[in-house]
């Protein structure tokens, strides 16, 4: 059993967003970078699942060397191997090329990503390396079990849930719900010094789509307040000057 | 050249975000001198999406569109974009939507946009904003391919009718049982309720609602307003409420008219699910509460008793 875990890199949620160039960039400085929330989810179960069927787990992250210590962590959490497509992930059928390429040149049973990355919250890589490879998905799952060459997965839908299954390779991305994270430990962390991570160069591929500008949404032009006393009139404001209902 | 919109359906029932859909691709079709075309998949709603915009609608009934499967349905969308020759798609950022449409994008081999909150610009090119950073900025996307995919997040566009008809077209389907590449085994939907990602009107509480106990204050105001009910993580996570109901950052991101928050911090995570609501309303005793500088309107106070006055009043402007 061969697992790939897609990780990828983004700005801490609470970091304050700027850009700069006119607008045009987003100005990477002084921003906390963390492991995509999600991806650490995929990657715990795919260690579960690969120590209980004795596989093995590798990591692909697209991404420039600033990226490295955080591929680190995931090989501190227990990744046997890790790789990184060494260019800037432009955005996700980038992304998607460049990992399918990758896998084209492993057999792999299984692909895990997170649901989405917390940065552009596209959702999209894990569908577009479905496609590519001509594999099933299972978008958005709590649960991945395997066993006997098959995956059987839980996935969200809109208003509820949904047990399918798929024959391997497939791939399927994590949503909350599916495990308690793993954090690395003290072992982990100097086992990880000497995992490999292997740098591979990209491949090259039409500019699909490009970020023209960026804005901040319009902010709230600061709240109204009314006394508890007087809590009625919330309601009369949002029915006869807001017009809701 | 035409726009394509998939009209995303559940049990006979077109979703409210289908018909935001089709007035979105009627106008950018306009804008674009085409024609604006529904597909529907698997099933359909009563109505004749000319109402909303389309031109022409095309329905595929096979059976084997009955569960729901990625690959065919975007299969069925891809063989109609080629058929009737569309070069833009339009999907509803649903789950099923999120699912088809990256599927799609590689079919066609397209440039896709998603978390589209505006109307195209198509004078120059052709940019669509987008959310991104979960709420924290707008990012204007330049879709270079011929074929492009979009998917528009519910409740960013109006809705708009027209008096008109649709015509219904018959195409060929080749879809076969050799397509479908996962099982469905079984399906558990909430029935009887307002969908969150739908609804309008949204109540949430918070950890400062203290327990399970006072929740029938939360349904008794969403009942009264005919709104749908949503809570902050740890309410979830402590099961006081589904965790269907969780929005933010690792919940669902709801776009309603009105978000009203009881006892809700405001924590930067839980902003990220609900910050595009058009009008917020916080309940909190903690005037330092970090929900109030996101807010609209504000009630100093205890939502215990705040919400009891507020279903009250309601009640008394419906009757
Ligand atoms: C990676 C990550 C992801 C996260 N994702 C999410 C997410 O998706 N969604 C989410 O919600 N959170 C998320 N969180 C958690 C988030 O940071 C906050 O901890 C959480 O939103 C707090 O929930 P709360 O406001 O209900 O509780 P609290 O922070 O405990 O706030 C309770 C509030 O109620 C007020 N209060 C107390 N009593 C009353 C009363 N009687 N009447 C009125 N007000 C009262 C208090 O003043 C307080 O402001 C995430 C955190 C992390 C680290
Ligand atoms: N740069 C990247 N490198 C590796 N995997 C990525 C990258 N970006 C996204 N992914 C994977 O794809 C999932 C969905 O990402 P996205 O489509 O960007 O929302 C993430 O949870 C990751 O598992």
């Amino acid at each position: 059993m061969k697992i790939l875990v897609c990780i990828s890199v983004v700005p801490d949620t609470t970091t304050k967003i700027t850009f700069k160039d006119n607008d045009t960039t987003f100005d990477k400085s002084s921003v906390q970078y963390i492991l995509n929330p999600y991806d650490e989810l995929s990657l715990t179960r795919a260690l579960e699942i690969a120590e209980q069927n004795a596989g093995t787990v590798h990591t692909i992250t697209v991404g420039e060397s600033d990226c490295d210590p955080i591929i680190r962590k995931a090989l501190a959490i227990g990744a046997h191997e890790a790789y990184r497509v060494d260019a800037q992930p432009k955005n996700a059928p980038f992304v998607a090329h460049q990992i399918a390429s990758h896998v084209k040149s492993e057999n792999y049973d299984l692909i895990l990503t997170g649901r989405e990355s917390i940065d552009y919250n596209g959702g999209m890589v894990q569908g577009l390396l479905a496609e590519l490879l001509q594999w099933p998905l299972i978008n958005v799952a709590t649960e991945i079990n395997y066993s006997d060459q098959e995956i059987t997965a839980c996935r969200d839908i809109d208003g509820g849930r949904e047990n399918v299954k798929s024959s391997i390779p497939c791939v399927v991305s994590a949503q909350k719900d599916l495990c308690e994270p793993r954090i690395p430990n003290m072992r982990g962390i100097m086992m990880a010094r000497s995992k490999p991570l292997n740098v591979i160069k990209a491949i090259d591929l039409p500019e699909f789509t490009e970020i023209t500008k960026y804005e901040l949404p319009p902010s709230k032009t600061g709240v109204k307040l009314i006394s508890a006393e007087n809590a009625e009139e919330l309601i009369d404001i949002l029915h006869n000057e807001e017009k809701l209902f | 050249m035409a726009v394509l919109i998939f009209a995303e359906s559940d049990s006979g029932f077109y979703k409210k975000s289908t018909f935001e859909a089709i007035s979105y691709g009627r106008k950018l079709a306009d804008q674009l001198g085409t024609t604006c075309i529904a597909i529907s998949i698997g099933n359909k709603g009563t109505e004749n999406l000319g109402s909303f915009g389309a031109h022409q609608e095309v329905l595929y009934v096979n059976e084997l569109y009955q569960t729901f499967n990625p690959q065919s349905y975007a299969k069925a969308i891809s063989q109609t974009a080629q058929q009737l020759d569309c070069n833009v798609i339009i999907i509803s950022q649903t789950y099923t939507g999120k699912s088809i449409a990256p599927l799609l994008a590689i079919k066609q081999n397209a440039s896709i946009a998603t978390g589209v909150i505006g109307m195209a610009n198509t004078i120059d090119g052709f940019t669509v904003k987008t959310t991104a950073f979960s709420n924290k900025a707008i990012a204007h996307v330049k879709l270079n391919q011929e074929q492009k995919i979009l998917t528009i997040i519910p409740n960013s566009y109006q809705i708009n009718t027209y008096s008109e008809t649709s015509e219904i077209i018959n195409l060929e389907d080749t879809i076969a049982a050799s397509d479908i590449n996962s099982t469905v085994l079984s399906t558990h939907k909430e029935t009887g309720k307002i969908p969150l990602t739908e609804a309008e009107l949204v109540i949430s509480g918070g950890r400062g609602l203290k327990g399970t106990e006072n929740w029938n204050l939360v349904e008794e105001l969403a009942s009264a307003l005919g709104a749908a009910t949503a809570c902050s993580k740890p309410v979830s996570d402590m099961e006081w409420r589904p965790h269907s109901e969780h929005v933010g950052q690792t919940g669902i991101t709801i776009k309603p008219n009105l978000y009203i928050a009881a006892g809700i911090s405001g924590a930067i995570q839980h902003l990220a699910g609900v910050s595009g609501s058009k009008v917020i309303c916080v309940i909190n005793t903690d005037p330092e509460a970090p929900f109030f500088k996101a807010a609209d309107y504000g009630i100093v106070g205890d939502a215990l008793e705040v919400l009891p006055r507020l279903t009250r009043r309601i009640l008394e402007i419906k009757k």
